[in-house]
């Protein structure tokens, strides 16, 4: 379990001298104050909330990246397509969409073609939702893992949305041929892109991790988060755009508290050169930073009786 | 040295059944909710006559359990299923929470729980070596060093790329154990996890084990094995109820165990024959252990349904390690069943301990016919017996079954 690593072990140590000059008249077998050891681990009833463990997070930093490669392996194997299915569902789906409203309903989508608007937008969508659906199912998929081990808890719906952005960046390469295709330059407000996926990330993990942890106790979310995530699809511009004339003005300070709507509307701008909103990206990243904790502090508060509950 | 382990009034509560249960619903949760005002109301109104301790739908797993262990000690947990041997392993292994008490642990902590936790059966073996390290908390350079040593243990070579769901269940747990036998904390738990594999790949752990004890690593070990308890721990804690009932000698462990045991009166039941086995050291005083010299005497008392031609009944006594030590046969040792035809028959056995050297001693019986090898009825380990060598034969050689009555002179010397 709790592999030190050397940094953060020479980090304890130093603490430790500080503190035992301080108490050394103190014995320390009869003082009931913990005092702090590098090795020394206390397994007692804690109540109430935690603030996150940073700490035993990055130590455990090396089993993400394994069950972030087990997940990734496992999900292709024994498919024809292989890692091609990471791209297929958003490019299907931008191609009924751009059959559809492109040619049919003659969408607005800013003076770009319209696929390639679709794409930008459906592309971080597919990413925000499959994260939240698999992120959600993560724990109780994991149970041999709960009840039998011990590790940060948080790795796992943290793992299972970077699974998502390795789907992610392949898709993200397909994004880039297209815009090659369609003879889109990349203008220097691409460089948000990173950024604005930081936030959403924050956002799939702060909506992940609380999901996973309600879905512990409560089977009902497996029910909830397929319809959940469709019904998020409706209040996120990833296939239309949200324009000025189609909404009375003050929505438009409310839609970025969903996060999934000022990230995505922001990163189809940064990708194809158009002006970002700083309301929406700054309320959306805000709100992300705040799912983020509030999931974070929620999981760490219901994680203690995963293994007798689950 | 300071202290690897100690454990201070350690306890867990489980609610079993009731509104705790797992699977709780959503909706059950929101009509709790609902109903707490109420309910609050309703125990302000009994105050007094209500009492908040008395909660019949919870058991303590554990209670108040308190030990401590040297860094470089080997520590046996035994106990009867129940007693809470799993509970404590897994608030150690920080799996569950302790309801109350507290827990220190100082050095590096690996668990092992179960083997192959970590495994996915759609990864190759050479894959889930890797996986199922990190999960056991062994970083990828220290798997990549030890990865030959963990294949050759695992006698796997040549199917390490293919997905461990086409491993036979021998070949799956021979790299599950070998990837957990490499892990190198400073404590480990180990939880029952010997019992794997046949029996040459089970001594293979055994001796492995052995090794990992004499390297000064701190380790507590569940088992139900008593034979290799008393090989692996020099000290043993006997669990009860909850409740940690002997600290000290694994003999003396062993001893406080296996008195829990269900006693020597057994009544089983099969194929419409009824069979009572009880042990005794002289007739009327039941027995408590058989020690070297000192005769037992067994009872059988047979009830049928139906009229049985010609019984005998055969009774065997096995080693801690599952060897067959020797049988009692009816129809070899008297002829008075011969050529009978009966509903109901007692036999009595008497037996003289030769200096049987192992722990205990567990017990089947089967009832037949004469001279035909095919049993009626059987029933496996009915009985365990605790023996003591006791006076008249030299201390048991580690292993060994026996331990026989014997001298050595010395017969010249010169310098």
């Amino acid at each position: 379990m709790s592999r030190s690593q050397p940094q953060g072990n020479a980090v304890e140590a130093a603490e430790v001298s500080e503190k035992t000059n301080l108490g050394s008249i103190i014995d320390p077998s009869s003082s009931p104050s913990p005092k702090p050891d590098p090795d020394l681990i206390i397994i007692e009833r804690r109540s109430g909330w935690q603030w996150i463990q940073w700490r035993d997070l990055w130590r455990h930093r090396e089993l993400l990246y394994f069950l972030v490669w087990r997940d990734f392996k496992v999900r292709y194997k024994q498919t024809l397509l292989g890692a091609a299915w990471a791209v297929l569902p958003p490019f299907a789906t931008m191609l009924v969409f751009s059959l559809f409203f492109g040619r049919l309903a003659e969408m607005p989508s800013a003076r770009l073609p319209y696929p390639l608007f679709v794409f930008a937008g459906l592309l971080p969508w597919f990413f925000f939702s499959n994260a939240i659906g698999s992120a959600g199912q993560s724990v109780i998929g994991n149970q041999n893992l709960i009840t039998k081990v011990y590790f940060p808890r948080l790795l796992i719906p943290m793992g299972a949305v970077a699974v998502c952005l390795v789907d992610f960046a392949i898709g993200f390469i397909m994004l880039l041929i297209m815009m090659a295709c369609y003879g889109v330059a990349v203008g220097w407000t691409v460089l948000w892109a990173p950024c604005i996926i930081g936030a959403l990330v924050l956002a799939a993990v702060g909506v992940g991790t609380w999901l996973s942890a309600l879905t512990v106790a409560y089977r009902d979310f497996r029910h909830v988060i397929p319809f959940m995530v469709q019904l998020w699809m409706f209040a996120t511009p990833s296939v239309y755009m949200q324009t000025s004339s189609m909404l009375h003005p003050r929505w438009s300070y409310v839609l970025p508290l969903n996060p999934a709507h000022g990230l995505i509307a922001n990163f189809r701008s940064a990708m194809l050169g158009r002006e970002l909103d700083p309301y929406s990206l700054t309320v959306s990243s805000g709100v992300s930073l705040l799912l983020l904790l509030l999931g974070c502090l929620y999981f760490q508060r219901v994680e203690r009786s995963f293994a007798d509950v689950i | 040295m300071k202290t690897a382990i100690r454990v201070r009034d350690l306890s867990k509560r489980y609610h079993i059944g009731g509104s705790d249960a797992a699977y709780r619903t959503l909706r059950e949760t929101i009509m709790a909710m609902a109903a707490a005002p109420w309910k609050r109301l309703q125990r302000f109104a009994r105050r007094g006559a209500s009492n908040r301790s008395h909660e019949p739908d919870t058991i303590w797993a554990l209670k108040d359990a308190s030990f401590e262990v040297q860094p470089g000690e080997v520590v046996g947990i035994i106990g009867r299923n129940g007693a809470g041997k799993s509970t404590l392993l897994k608030m150690l292994a920080r799996i569950t929470e302790p309801t109350s008490g507290r827990i220190e642990l100082r050095g590096r902590v690996g668990s092992l729980l179960e083997v192959g936790t970590g495994f996915h059966p759609e990864l190759t073996g050479r894959e889930n070596i890797f996986l199922d390290g990190a999960i056991l908390g062994m970083t990828r350079r220290e798997v990549s060093r030890k990865f030959d040593d963990i294949v050759a243990f695992a006698e796997i070579e040549q199917f390490l790329d293919t997905p461990v769901k086409h491993y036979s269940s021998g070949m799956y747990v021979r790299l599950a154990f070998a990837v957990a036998a490499h892990l190198e904390p400073e404590i480990l738990f180990v939880d029952e996890v010997l019992a794997v594999g046949d029996l040459a790949f089970q001594k293979k752990c055994l001796n492995k084990m052995e090794n990992v004890a004499h390297e000064g690593r701190t380790i507590l070990f569940v088992s139900h094995d008593l034979g290799a308890i008393s090989r692996l721990c020099p000290r043993t804690l006997h669990l009860h109820r909850g409740t940690v009932r002997f600290d000290g000698s694994t003999d003396r462990a062993i001893a406080s165990y296996v008195r829990q045991l269900p006693p020597g009166d057994t009544v089983l039941h099969d194929e419409g024959v009824s069979l009572k086995i009880w042990l005794e050291e002289a007739p009327g005083s039941p027995l408590e252990t058989w020690s070297f010299g000192s005769d037992l005497t067994v009872h059988v008392e047979v009830r049928s349904e139906q009229l049985l031609r010609d019984p005998a009944v055969d009774i065997t006594f096995y080693a801690d390690n599952g060897a067959r030590l020797f049988s009692l046969q009816s129809d070899r040792l008297t002829e008075a069943l011969n050529d009978r035809k009966v509903s109901q028959f007692q036999l009595q056995f008497q037996v003289r301990n030769p200096g049987l050297a192992c722990v205990q001693l567990t017990v089947d019986v089967g009832i037949r016919a004469s001279k035909d090898p095919h049993y009626l009825a059987w029933w496996q380990r009915v009985a365990a017996l605790p023996l003591f060598l006791g006076d008249g034969v030299p201390p048991a050689a580690p292993g060994a079954l026996l331990s026989l009555p014997c001298r050595a002179e010395l017969i010249e010397t010169s310098s």
